[in-house]
């Protein structure tokens, strides 16, 4: 059989793990094709370092094949991968501290940063102000400078989209933790981007 | 009416699918009087827009050449270990 055109087959992940649990090396593979990318950047959001991005893609991808048998199908495989990757990530993380104690437990919650310090409109389209790159990292400047404790929940609420609910299995954490943290690092994120992203000059008060 | 207070810490829950209306409302209701309030819903909404829109880049030729390479050596120790002893005779 031969043909000029191929038309990619339509992403079936159900059917696909069902085959890789079955030994077919090839669906595995495509499995991996499809999520190398999503695992690798939330590793490298993590963990904030190339090098452990590389271990943990790695380490995520190799223990989801050794251990398809005990995917039951509960959870969207992504799902079950990510949280795989994240207990990669967190530990390469604790690895990287010198005294052990990344503060991935529970922040003291004193309210203290829950701020709203810069109140100002943006600019209309302020992201074509920048190239993509530029933006690019923008972005993973605003995450880098985030805590590991709402870094963690963040990327995996915001950026790969998990529920409130999956993200905070992921972590083992309480909905009410997963919750809190997440509107602390989204209010840190705004800040940091209405700095840059502000309507400049006599427009910048203009909504009162 | 909520405070501003109270509205901050309700703010990510607007943001979710899953808002109880009544909360939506109330939010609503708040940042319709509270210009500074508004502001911050909007330049929040806005932040988390851009960060969904993130790209994801592709995994580097190289890393992608290790990753392939280990899964490899795992696929091969696997059916190694799964196909049947071999009897020397």
């Amino acid at each position: 059989m031969s043909s000029s055109i191929t038309i990619a087959p339509p992403f079936d992940e159900a059917e696909l793990v069902a085959k890789a649990k079955a030994g077919d090396h090839v669906a595995f593979s495509e499995l991996v094709e499809h999520y190398e990318r999503r695992v690798f950047r939330m590793a490298k959001q993590i963990t904030q370092n190339e090098e452990d991005a590389e271990d943990v893609l790695q380490e995520t991808f190799l223990k989801a094949y050794s251990h398809l048998e005990d995917f039951q199908g509960n959870s969207k495989f992504y799902t079950w991968l990510v949280r795989i990757a994240v207990n990669e990530a967190l530990m390469k993380l604790r690895k990287r501290r010198s005294d052990k104690t990344v503060p991935l437990d529970d922040p003291i919650d004193t309210g203290e940063d829950v701020v709203v310090r810069e109140i100002a409109v943006w600019e209309d389209d302020p992201e074509q102000r920048y190239s993509r790159e530029e933006l690019g990292g923008i972005l993973d400047d605003a995450i880098q400078g985030l805590k590991p404790a709402y870094r963690t929940v963040f990327v995996l609420r915001d950026i790969e989209e998990l529920s409130i609910e999956e993200t905070a299995e992921a972590l083992g954490l309480s909905i009410s933790a997963v919750k809190s943290r997440l509107l602390r690092a989204r209010l840190q994120l705004r800040e940091k981007l209405t700095r840059l992203f502000k309507r400049k000059g006599n427009d910048a008060l203009a909504y009162l | 009416m909520l405070t501003c207070k109270q509205f901050l810490q309700e703010l990510s829950e607007y943001f979710e699918e899953s808002v109880d209306p009544a909360v939506r409302a109330e939010i609503e209701r708040h940042v319709n009087e509270c210009p500074n309030c508004w502001v911050v819903c909007d330049t929040t909404r806005r932040t988390l827009k851009v960060f969904k829109g993130m790209e994801c880049h592709a995994v580097p030729e190289a890393v992608q050449r290790k990753l392939l390479a280990a899964l490899e050596k795992a696929i091969a120790e696997k059916k190694g270990f799964d196909s049947p002893q071999r009897v020397d005779h």
